[in-house]
């Protein structure tokens, strides 16, 4: 409820608008103006600090960021969300950590080497590198960050591919020894990640105390309201350009244009091309994409989803193409399973031609399934993501033709993580779902009838054995084979219709006019370090 | 008994004008059970953010869905929630009001020290705090706005009955030995008729823009059907490039408030 907060100044600029006619109950009215009067303010504040010349950029610089959500956890291995990693990625670092082009380059470590059978991963930690309270990273630290998430400290462990560690050794200062169980084509990716970064071992309270070797430490933060980081001065590598900046919770998809030319915020990543249309001069719009798979994910435990056939017609019910005209005049990817183009050799672009549009077919397919006259079901949509809620508005309107009812239920992020994903309490959401890494198993590991996070309940004998293939084939490190074996599931999932594929949507980043150095990840990542001020 | 009123000048300007105004307002509402221009979620890409022009008369929106139809489902849907919305309010209200007002003593002491405190907070944090716990949808919005309204109704029947409970009237009725529901149903609750109308109008008002305001937070009626209140949550982002999608809601929401508000003023200076 806090973060419908912010809202209520447009509520209130309505209301006092409507109530002054009506000439009601006062004390709203009052506490609209009080409202309007404070963002003003702000708004002045910032202002002026834009037009004051900035002579030494570097030095002294700001820039306000909107973001669509609050973190989920300053823990990294505890953080779900993918909005919440993007932005720890800033904070923490891994051994080793993905660059713009998808490559894994040393961090904490300043190199690494790998035994021949792959088991064993050496790492050689960097010379100086620094936590951000000043102490310097020791062996220490890494191999507790590590044992924490491969759960050899004791408990389950934190990342499910971690549990192949068999240990981790510090045999000098300097040196850090990852044996694994099997050999894992994968493992270097999933030690890439945020979740995997390395915390200090004596500092028991990260989620109020976050301390990490990332480009910015943080300072500060208000629940539902902003995240306020600082750039860490002793950073090993390249420091970053822009020394504060404040992350601003936006929870009101509306309310971005608004916020972008009132000067409240400077850039915003992943605006949808309506709001990008409605920017100004003032600002650039940057196009790149947003390496994800939005699709209507399905319970596929839930009557009727639980009937290929039913599945299968809602696939063939939808437009991909009509839909992205809607939505981001035409801009966007059709996918047809759960795999993006980023991933490069594991992704099949036949496969988003699966089902082409026939509503014929599609209403045979629901006769068959017994469903004749249709039915209805509820689709859950978060409230934060503007495209997820027009593209769930076009989808509704294509399922009519075959005689299907789609609700939307507009639900908060918060609730979607516990009811949707964790409670799998679903019949049908429409979300995006990316990868953590540029491995096939971040994008399909979910689907096998017994992974911790198969959300949708997917359940397939063929899928699994084909999974199980794939994994064995990275074990005897054959990669052909491997990647033969995910293009099968990939296949699997499509032609099973495991959820109504749409689009790896397009990304446009809005930046005002005076900041540049926006860079696009082919994974979940905004990197701020990168960015600087132009004038 | 209108024009006569008219000529009488027994009905002052203001009510006149309300009167016309809700009357085409309600002959809209009543018109968009049975038709609208337009399927109000057609959707249609040749004519997304199409301007006003004589096929669609208020233009067209992001999804080349006809607003006029859009406005007229969302006055709809709009209405009938302030409707119900003030229902819920009268008949508790009535209820609390009537019954602690005539008692008074222990009863009223403990129900209106309870009608205090919820009224001393704003109704629309109260109905977002019912949301929150029980969830989105019109219904909801209906109920937690419904409670919310309870306690100002409340304050004025229970100032009704205090008046009137010391009346010769009452008094004579219960010496009669008239039952205390016929008394305070049959023989008060009617002479409380126009106090009771003109606060119905201004909860009515209020209701209105209670609900704007939370579909317009996206809390009331979901997408794709319309609510005043969400087509100008919606509408926001096209402000600039498409500004009739804004403007028309935000018209009627005025005209519909306007025109309950100059009933009320009118009835009450009657």
């Amino acid at each position: 409820m806090t973060k419908r907060g912010k809202n209520v100044l447009f509520a209130s600029m309505l209301l006092t608008l409507t109530i002054a006619l009506g000439g009601c109950a006062g004390d709203k009215e009052a506490k609209g103006s009080n409202e309007i009067a404070q963002t003003q303010t702000a708004v002045q504040t910032e202002n002026t600090e834009n037009t004051v010349p900035k002579t030494d950029a570097v030095a002294d610089s700001h820039i306000t960021i909107g973001v669509p959500q609050d973190l989920d956890s300053l823990v990294p291995s505890l953080s779900q969300g993918a909005g919440t990693q993007e932005i720890l990625f800033n904070i923490y670092e891994g051994l080793i950590k993905p660059d713009s082009d998808g490559n894994l380059v040393p961090a904490v470590a300043s190199d690494y080497t790998m035994s021949e059978d792959g088991l064993t991963y050496t790492f050689t930690l960097r010379d100086g590198i620094q936590f951000h309270n000043g102490n310097p990273v020791t062996v220490a630290d890494v191999k507790y960050s590590i044992d924490t998430c491969a759960g050899l400290n004791g408990g389950d462990p934190i990342i499910s591919a971690f549990s192949n560690i068999e240990s981790v050794e510090t045999p000098d200062e300097q040196t850090i020894i990852i044996k694994l169980k099997e050999s894992s084509s994968s493992f270097l990716a999933i030690l890439a990640t945020v979740e995997a970064a390395i915390v200090p071992a004596d500092v028991t309270d990260l989620q109020t105390n976050p301390i990490g070797t990332g480009p910015y430490k943080f300072v500060s933060r208000s629940l539902q309201e902003n995240v306020i980081l600082e750039r860490f001065d002793d950073y090993w590598g390249e420091k970053a350009h822009i020394k504060d900046i404040t992350l601003k919770v936006l929870a009101d998809a509306d309310s971005i244009v608004m916020n972008l030319e009132g000067g409240a915020v400077d850039m915003v990543a992943r605006v949808s091309t309506a709001q990008a249309a409605e920017l100004s001069d003032s600002f650039e719009v940057i196009e790149g994409t947003m390496n994800l798979v939005q699709a209507v994910y399905l319970n596929n435990t839930v009557a009727p989803f639980d009937n290929e056939q039913v599945r299968q017609a809602l696939c063939y019910a939808i437009n991909k193409q009509e839909i992205l005209d809607f939505v981001s005049d035409g801009k966007g990817t059709p996918v047809g399973s759960s795999m993006f183009p980023a991933f490069g050799k594991y992704y099949i672009e036949e496969l988003s031609d699966t089902y082409t549009t026939d509503i014929e077919k599609a209403k045979e397919l629901l006769a068959e399934a017994g469903y004749a006259d249709g039915f209805s079901f509820t689709m859950k949509v978060p409230s934060n993501y503007q495209q997820h809620i027009d593209t769930a508005q076009v989808v509704a309107e294509q399922l009519k033709q075959i005689g299907v009812t789609a609700n939307i239920e507009l639900i908060e992020w918060e609730t979607w993580l516990s009811d949707v994903y964790q409670g799998r309490d679903f019949e049908a959401t429409l979300v995006g779902v990316d990868a953590s890494t540029l491995t096939a198993g971040a994008m399909l590991s979910r689907f096998r009838s017994d992974a911790h996070n198969n959300f949708i309940n997917y359940n397939n004998a063929d899928y699994d054995a084909a999974y199980a293939n794939a994994l064995a084939s990275e074990a005897a490190s054959d990669d052909a084979k491997a990647t033969e074996y995910y293009k099968e599931c990939e296949t699997i999932l499509a032609e099973t219709a495991a959820n109504v594929y749409i689009q790896d949507m397009c990304e446009l980043v809005a930046v005002r006019k005076g900041y540049a150095g926006y860079e696009f990840y082919p994974l979940y990542i905004q990197d701020f370090s990168k960015l600087y001020i132009t004038e | 008994m209108f024009m006569k009123g008219f000529r009488n000048k027994k009905y002052p300007p203001n009510f006149i004008i309300g009167a016309v105004i809700t009357g085409i307002m309600l002959l809209l509402i009543l018109m968009s059970f049975f038709y609208t221009p337009y399927d109000t979620t057609k959707m249609d890409s040749a004519s997304k953010l199409a301007a006003p022009s004589l096929r669609h008369l208020m233009g067209c929106d992001n999804f080349g869905r006809d607003i006029f139809s859009r406005v007229l489902k969302g006055m709809q849907n709009t209405f009938v929630i302030a409707f119900l919305t003030v229902i819920i309010g009268t008949v508790g209200g009535i209820i609390i009001g009537a019954f602690t007002g005539y008692f008074g003593g222990l009863l009223d002491e403990v129900l209106m020290r309870i009608i205090d405190v919820v009224f001393a907070f704003p109704s629309i944090l109260l109905a977002l705090v019912f949301v929150s716990i029980f969830g989105t949808g019109r219904y909801n919005v209906v109920a937690a706005l419904g409670v919310a309204f309870i306690p100002s109704f409340a304050r004025i029947v229970r100032s009704e009955f205090i008046k009137y409970r010391e009346m010769d009237y009452v008094k004579s009725a219960r010496l009669a030995g008239v039952g205390r529901l016929r008394i305070i149903f049959v023989h008060i609750l009617p002479n409380t008729f126009t106090v009771l109308v003109s606060s119905i109008m201004i909860g009515f008002n209020n209701a209105v823009l209670a609900e704007a305001g939370m579909s317009y937070l996206g809390i009331g009626v979901q997408p794709p059907d319309a609510s005043l209140g969400s087509m100008l949550s919606e509408s926001q982002t096209y402000l600039f490039s498409a500004p009739w999608y804004a403007i028309f809601p935000g018209l009627m929401i005025i005209l519909l408030v306007l025109g309950f508000s100059l009933l009320a003023d009118g009835i009450k200076a009657k």
